[in-house]
C-alpha cells in the first residue's frame, strides 16, 4: 500500500513561489495543521462555555432557588424574580452542557484538532487527501455553534416565547415525545429545531473529517509505513473514522425524522391519542422507542469516538515519556478494533428499563460485559508500558497516569450498569453521571491535556511552561475527583439525575451538604482551566523555543520542522520501523531510534520503495 | 519530588476506599426504609425480594470491582515508583515489546470474571421480567393501572373484589375505565407480602416509575402499557419518583407507594370506595349498590 505520493522535485516546483496571503493561510486555510489548530482553539473556547453551563447547573444543585451570581442580573426575567433561575432554565442548562461538551468539545477536539494535526504528520504525508473538504469540515462547525447558541433560548423569541425559559430542554438524548411535540415543554418550541439543526451540522462536519481521515490513512502513508508500523494514535483515529462513517448516518436520519415530526407532522415517534398539556390529542401511530434505538445506535459508538483517539494518544505519549516500547502493540491494536466492533452491538444497555423486550436485555448485557474486556487489556498494557521504564515526570506523563487511573474507575463503574438488574436501580441516577464523567472528562480530557502539552511544540515551535502545566494538572485532578467521586455515592443513595431540586423528597434531604462540597470543587476546577488557557496562549508567543524533536520521540512528525511549513516535511520521510523503539540496544548511545533513522548494519526492510 | 507524585496518585484511591467504607454510616448508601443511619440492619435493606436480589448483586460486583480497583492502582503505583527509582539510579529502560503469556493471562482471567457476572445475574432478571416465570395468580390480579402525566401519577384500581378469569379479561380492563373502578392521584396502595403487578402507561411524554427503596424502576412509554412486577415485604410508605426527564417539573413529580398487609389493604380500598361514591347526601351503605348498578346501566345504554 505504501507509495511515494509526492516526489520532492515536483512538490517544490509547484509551491516554491506561492504565498497564499493571510486569509488563505490562517482563516480559510486548507492546510491540515492550521485547521487542526483552529479546531483546537475553537474547542478550548467551547470547553469554557460548556464548563460555565455546568457551573450554573452545580449552583442550582448546591444552593437551590437562590440568587445566581452573574446570570441573576444578566437575564431580565431572573432579575425580576430575585435572581433565581427557573426550572425550565435548569433543564436547558444540563441539556446544552451535554450537547456543547459532546458535540462541540470532545468529538471535535479529538478527531478535529488532533486528528487533523497529527494524521498527515505521523504517517509522513504532506497534507490530507482532500484539503478543501477538510477546510469545510472546520467551517461547518460555526453554523453548528450558531445553531446550538440559538438553542439555548436566544432563538426561541422567533416562536413568540420568552427566550430565557425556552431553551432546548429535552436532554442531550432528546427523547420524544417530550422533544417532538411543541406543547410538551417551553423548550420544545423553536429551540428544539435549532438544536436538531446544530446536531445535523456537527454530523456533516464529522462525516467530512471521517471520509478524509480514512482516505488519507489508507492511501498516503510514507514509504515503509506499513499498517503495523503506524503509531497507535493513527490506529485509533482510523478506527474512530470508521465508527463515525458507519454510525453517524443513523443519527442524521433520526434527527431529520424528528425534525419532520415537528415541522411536517409525520409522527415517526409520536403515538396517537396523547393528551399533552390539554392540547388536542396527538394523531399518529409512531413509536417513541424507535428514536431511542436509532439514537443509541449512533450514540453508543459515539462514546468510543469520544475515547479511542485519547487512548491512542496516551499510548504514544506513555511510550515517549517512559522511554520504553509500548507493551503489547498488537494486542493494543486488536483491542481498539474489538472495542469498535462490539461498540455497535451494545446500544441496548441504555434501554434496560425502557420497556424493550426483556430477552433483548440479556443479549445486550452479555455484549456490554464483554466490551469491558478489551478496555481491561488496554489498561494492563499501559501499566506494562510504565513498568521498567524511566519516566520523565513532566505534565505529559502525569496527565497520562491520571488518564489510566480515571479510566479504571470509569470502566469499573460501567460494569454495575451493564448488569441488567443492578441497572434497574442505577439507571438515570447520579451513578451514571459519575460513570460517564469519569470516562469522558477523567479519561478523555486528561488525555487531551497531555496531548496539548506534548504536541504544542510541533504546533508552534515553542514549549508550554511545565510548572504551570503541573499546577493546572494538580488543581484539575483534585477538583475533578472531589466533584465527581461523590456522585457515585449520590447515585447509590438513589438521587435521580436531571432534578432541579432533589431535596423536596425527604430521603434525599441530607445530600445537600455533599452537593455543596461538589459545587465548590467544581468551581476550583473551572478556575484551574484558566491556567491552561493562559499557558497555551502565552506560550504560543513567548514560550521557550524548541527544535524539531524536544521530547526525543520516534514518530515521523518529529522529523519535520517545528512548526512544519506548507507540505510538512523538508525531506520526505521514509519509515524503517515501528514508532516505539525506545531504549533499543541497536543504538547504545541514545535511548530513542526514530522511524526514519536508517541503520546501515541492518538490511533495508523495504528495498523496492526506499531509494 | 518524583516519589511525591507516586504518593499523589496513591492517595486518592486510598481516600476513595475509605470514603466508601464509611459511606453507609454517613447515610450515603443504598436508601433504607426507615431512614436509620448505620449498619444495624445488615447489608440488604431493600424491602422487596427483587430489591434484595439487586442489592446482593450490587455488593458482589462491588467486591469484584473493588479488588480490581485496588489491584490495578497498586500496580500503577508500583510501576511509577519503579520508574522513579530507575531515573534516580540512572538505569536505562527495559527494552521489551510485551509478553505473549501475560497478554493471554490478562485476557482470559477478566473474560472469565466478566462472563461469570453476566451469567450469574441472568436468573434475577428472568424471574422479574420474563412473564412465564412470574406467578400466574399475580399476573391475573392487576393491582392498579398507573397513568403518568406532567407532573403527577393517576392511579386506577379495578372494582373491589373483582376477579379476572383470563389474560384477555385483564387486557379488556386495560383498554379503558370500567364501572366500579376506583381512582387516586399520587397515592398507590399495594398489598404487602405477595407478588403484585401494576400496569404503567403515560398520558403525555415519557416518564419513569421509580421506587428507590424497593429498587423498582420502569419507564412509562407513551402508546404502550408496560407491566411492573414486584413485591413489598414490609408495610409502610415509600417514595415514588419520576426517573425519566419529562419537562420542567420533572423533579417534583413525587408520589407515595403505600404498602399494607392484606386486611389493611382491603380496608384502604374500601375507604377509597366509600370516599369516591359517597355524595354527602344519601346514606353511603345503602346507596353504594344502587350507584354501581346505575353506572353499569348507563354504560350499557351507551
Amino acid at each position: 500500500m505504501s507509495t511515494i505520493n509526492h516526489p520532492v522535485s515536483s512538490h517544490d516546483l509547484h509551491h516554491a513561489h506561492h504565498d497564499p496571503g493571510f486569509v488563505r493561510k490562517y482563516i480559510f486555510s486548507t492546510d491540515h495543521k492550521i485547521i487542526g489548530i483552529q479546531f483546537l482553539i475553537t474547542t478550548l473556547i467551547m470547553l469554557m462555555f460548556g464548563g460555565a453551563l455546568a457551573l450554573a447547573v452545580r449552583w442550582q444543585l448546591a444552593f437551590p432557588w437562590s440568587y445566581v451570581p452573574i446570570l441573576g442580573n444578566m437575564i431580565e426575567q431572573f432579575a425580576l424574580q430575585g435572581g433565581q433561575m427557573s426550572p425550565e432554565f435548569y433543564t436547558m442548562l444540563f441539556t446544552m452542557h451535554a450537547s456543547v461538551m459532546i458535540f462541540l468539545v470532545i468529538i471535535p477536539v479529538l478527531a478535529g484538532a488532533f486528528g487533523n494535526f497529527l494524521i498527515p504528520l505521523m504517517i509522513g504525508a504532506d497534507d490530507m487527501a482532500f484539503p478543501v473538504l477538510n477546510m469545510l469540515s472546520y467551517w461547518f462547525m460555526w453554523p453548528a455553534i450558531f445553531c446550538f447558541t440559538m438553542a439555548t433560548g436566544l432563538g426561541a423569541g422567533l416562536n413568540g416565547v420568552e427566550g430565557a425559559t425556552a431553551g432546548a430542554a429535552a436532554g442531550w438524548t432528546s427523547y420524544p415525545v417530550l422533544s417532538a411535540i411543541q406543547a410538551a415543554a417551553p423548550g420544545s418550541g423553536a429551540a428544539q429545531n435549532w438544536w436538531l439543526l446544530g446536531l445535523t451540522l456537527v454530523g456533516v462536519s464529522s462525516m467530512m473529517g471521517s471520509v478524509n481521515y480514512m482516505t488519507t490513512i489508507i492511501n498516503m502513508r510514507a514509504p515503509g509505513m506499513t499498517l503495523f508500523r503506524m503509531p497507535l494514535t493513527i490506529w485509533a483515529m482510523f478506527i474512530t473514522a470508521i465508527l463515525q462513517a458507519f454510525a453517524l448516518p443513523v443519527l442524521t436520519a433520526a434527527g431529520f425524522m424528528q425534525l419532520s415530526d415537528r415541522v411536517f407532522g409525520t409522527t415517526f415517534f409520536i403515538p396517537g391519542g396523547l393528551d399533552i398539556n390539554n392540547t388536542d390529542p396527538s394523531v399518529g401511530g409512531g413509536q417513541p422507542l424507535l428514536w431511542q434505538h436509532l439514537f443509541w445506535f449512533y450514540s453508543h459508538p459515539a462514546v468510543y469516538i469520544m475515547l479511542l483517539p485519547a487512548m491512542g494518544m496516551v499510548s504514544d505519549m506513555l511510550a515517549a515519556t517512559c522511554r520504553k516500547p509500548i507493551f503489547g502493540y498488537k494486542p493494543m491494536v486488536y483491542s481498539l478494533a474489538a472495542i469498535a466492533g462490539l461498540g455497535f452491538i451494545v446500544w441496548g444497555h441504555h434501554m434496560f428499563t425502557s420497556g424493550m423486550n426483556p430477552a433483548l436485555g440479556m443479549t445486550f448485557m452479555v455484549s456490554t460485559m464483554m466490551i469491558a474486556l478489551p478496555s481491561a487489556i488496554k489498561v494492563f498494557n499501559w501499566i506494562g508500558t510504565i513498568w521498567g521504564g524511566r519516566p520523565v515526570f513532566n505534565t505529559i506523563f502525569l496527565n497520562c497516569v491520571a488518564f489510566i487511573s480515571m479510566f479504571i474507575v470509569g470502566g469499573l463503574s460501567g460494569i454495575f450498569m451493564a448488569a441488567v438488574p443492578v441497572d434497574v436501580y442505577f439507571h438515570d441516577t447520579y451513578f451514571i453521571v459519575a460513570h460517564f464523567h469519569y470516562v469522558l472528562f477523567g479519561a478523555t480530557l486528561f488525555g487531551v491535556f497531555a496531548g496539548i502539552h506534548f504536541w504544542f511544540p510541533k504546533m508552534f515551535g515553542r514549549t508550554m511552561n511545565d510548572t504551570v502545566g503541573k499546577m493546572h494538572f494538580v488543581l484539575t485532578f483534585i477538583g475533578f475527583n472531589c466533584t465527581f467521586f461523590p456522585m457515585h455515592l449520590l447515585g447509590i443513595s438513589g438521587l435521580p439525575r436531571r432534578y432541579a431540586d432533589p431535596y423536596i423528597h425527604p430521603y434525599l434531604e441530607h445530600l445537600l451538604n455533599m452537593n455543596q462540597f461538589m459545587t465548590i470543587s467544581a468551581m476550583l476546577m473551572g478556575v484551574a482551566q484558566f491556567l491552561l488557557l493562559g499557558n497555551f496562549f502565552y506560550s504560543m508567543f513567548f514560550g521557550k523555543k524548541c527544535g524539531r524533536n524536544p521530547w526525543n520521540a520516534n514518530g515521523l512528525e518529529w522529523t519535520a520542522p517545528s512548526p512544519p511549513g506548507h507540505g510538512n516535511f523538508d525531506i520526505p520521510p521514509i519509515c524503517y520501523r515501528g514508532p516505539y523503539e525506545y531504549s533499543s540496544p541497536l543504538v547504545p548511545d541514545q535511548d530513542y531510534l526514530p522511524q526514519t533513522h536508517r541503520l546501515t548494519s541492518v538490511p533495508n526492510p523495504n528495498p523496492t520503495t526506499a531509494t | 519530588m518524583k516519589r511525591l507524585w507516586v504518593a499523589f496518585f496513591m492517595f486518592w484511591p486510598l481516600l476513595a476506599v475509605v470514603v466508601c467504607w464509611f459511606a453507609a454510616d454517613m447515610n450515603w448508601w443504598l436508601p433504607r426504609h426507615d431512614g436509620t443511619i448505620g449498619g444495624a440492619e445488615g447489608v440488604t435493606t431493600a424491602f422487596s425480594p427483587i430489591g434484595q436480589r439487586i442489592d446482593d448483586l450490587f455488593h458482589l460486583i462491588l467486591i469484584i470491582t473493588s479488588v480490581v480497583f485496588v489491584g490495578t492502582h497498586i500496580a500503577l503505583g508500583y510501576v511509577v515508583w519503579g520508574g522513579a527509582k530507575n531515573v534516580d539510579e540512572g538505569r536505562k529502560s527495559v527494552f521489551t515489546h510485551g509478553s505473549h503469556n501475560l497478554e493471554v493471562m490478562w485476557t482470559i482471567i477478566p473474560a472469565g470474571v466478566l462472563l461469570f457476572i453476566a451469567l450469574y445475574q441472568m436468573d434475577t432478571w428472568a424471574e422479574y421480567r420474563v412473564k412465564s416465570t412470574y406467578p400466574e395468580k399475580a399476573l391475573r390480579t392487576p393491582i392498579a393501572e398507573i397513568t403518568a402525566r406532567q407532573f403527577e401519577w393517576r392511579i386506577r384500581y379495578p372494582a373491589p373484589g373483582r376477579e379476572f378469569a383470563s389474560d384477555a379479561e385483564v387486557d379488556q380492563w386495560l383498554m379503558g375505565p370500567q364501572p366500579g373502578d376506583l381512582y387516586s392521584v399520587n397515592e398507590l396502595h399495594v398489598p404487602t407480602n405477595r407478588p403484585v403487578i401494576v400496569h404503567l402507561r403515560s398520558m403525555d411524554v415519557q416518564h419513569s416509575f421509580f421506587v428507590p427503596k424497593l429498587r423498582v424502576k420502569q419507564d412509562a412509554v407513551p402508546g404502550s402499557i408496560i407491566p411492573i412486577k414486584f413485591e413489598v415485604t414490609k408495610p409502610g410508605e415509600y417514595e415514588l419518583l419520576c426517573a425519566e426527564l419529562c419537562g420542567w417539573g420533572h423533579y417534583k413529580m413525587g408520589a407515595k407507594l403505600i404498602g399494607r398487609n392484606t386486611q389493611g389493604h382491603a380496608a384502604a380500598i374500601e375507604k377509597m370506595r366509600h370516599d369516591q361514591e359517597y355524595d354527602g347526601i344519601t346514606q353511603p351503605a345503602d346507596s353504594v349498590v344502587d350507584q354501581t348498578e346505575s353506572t353499569t346501566r348507563m354504560a350499557r345504554t351507551n
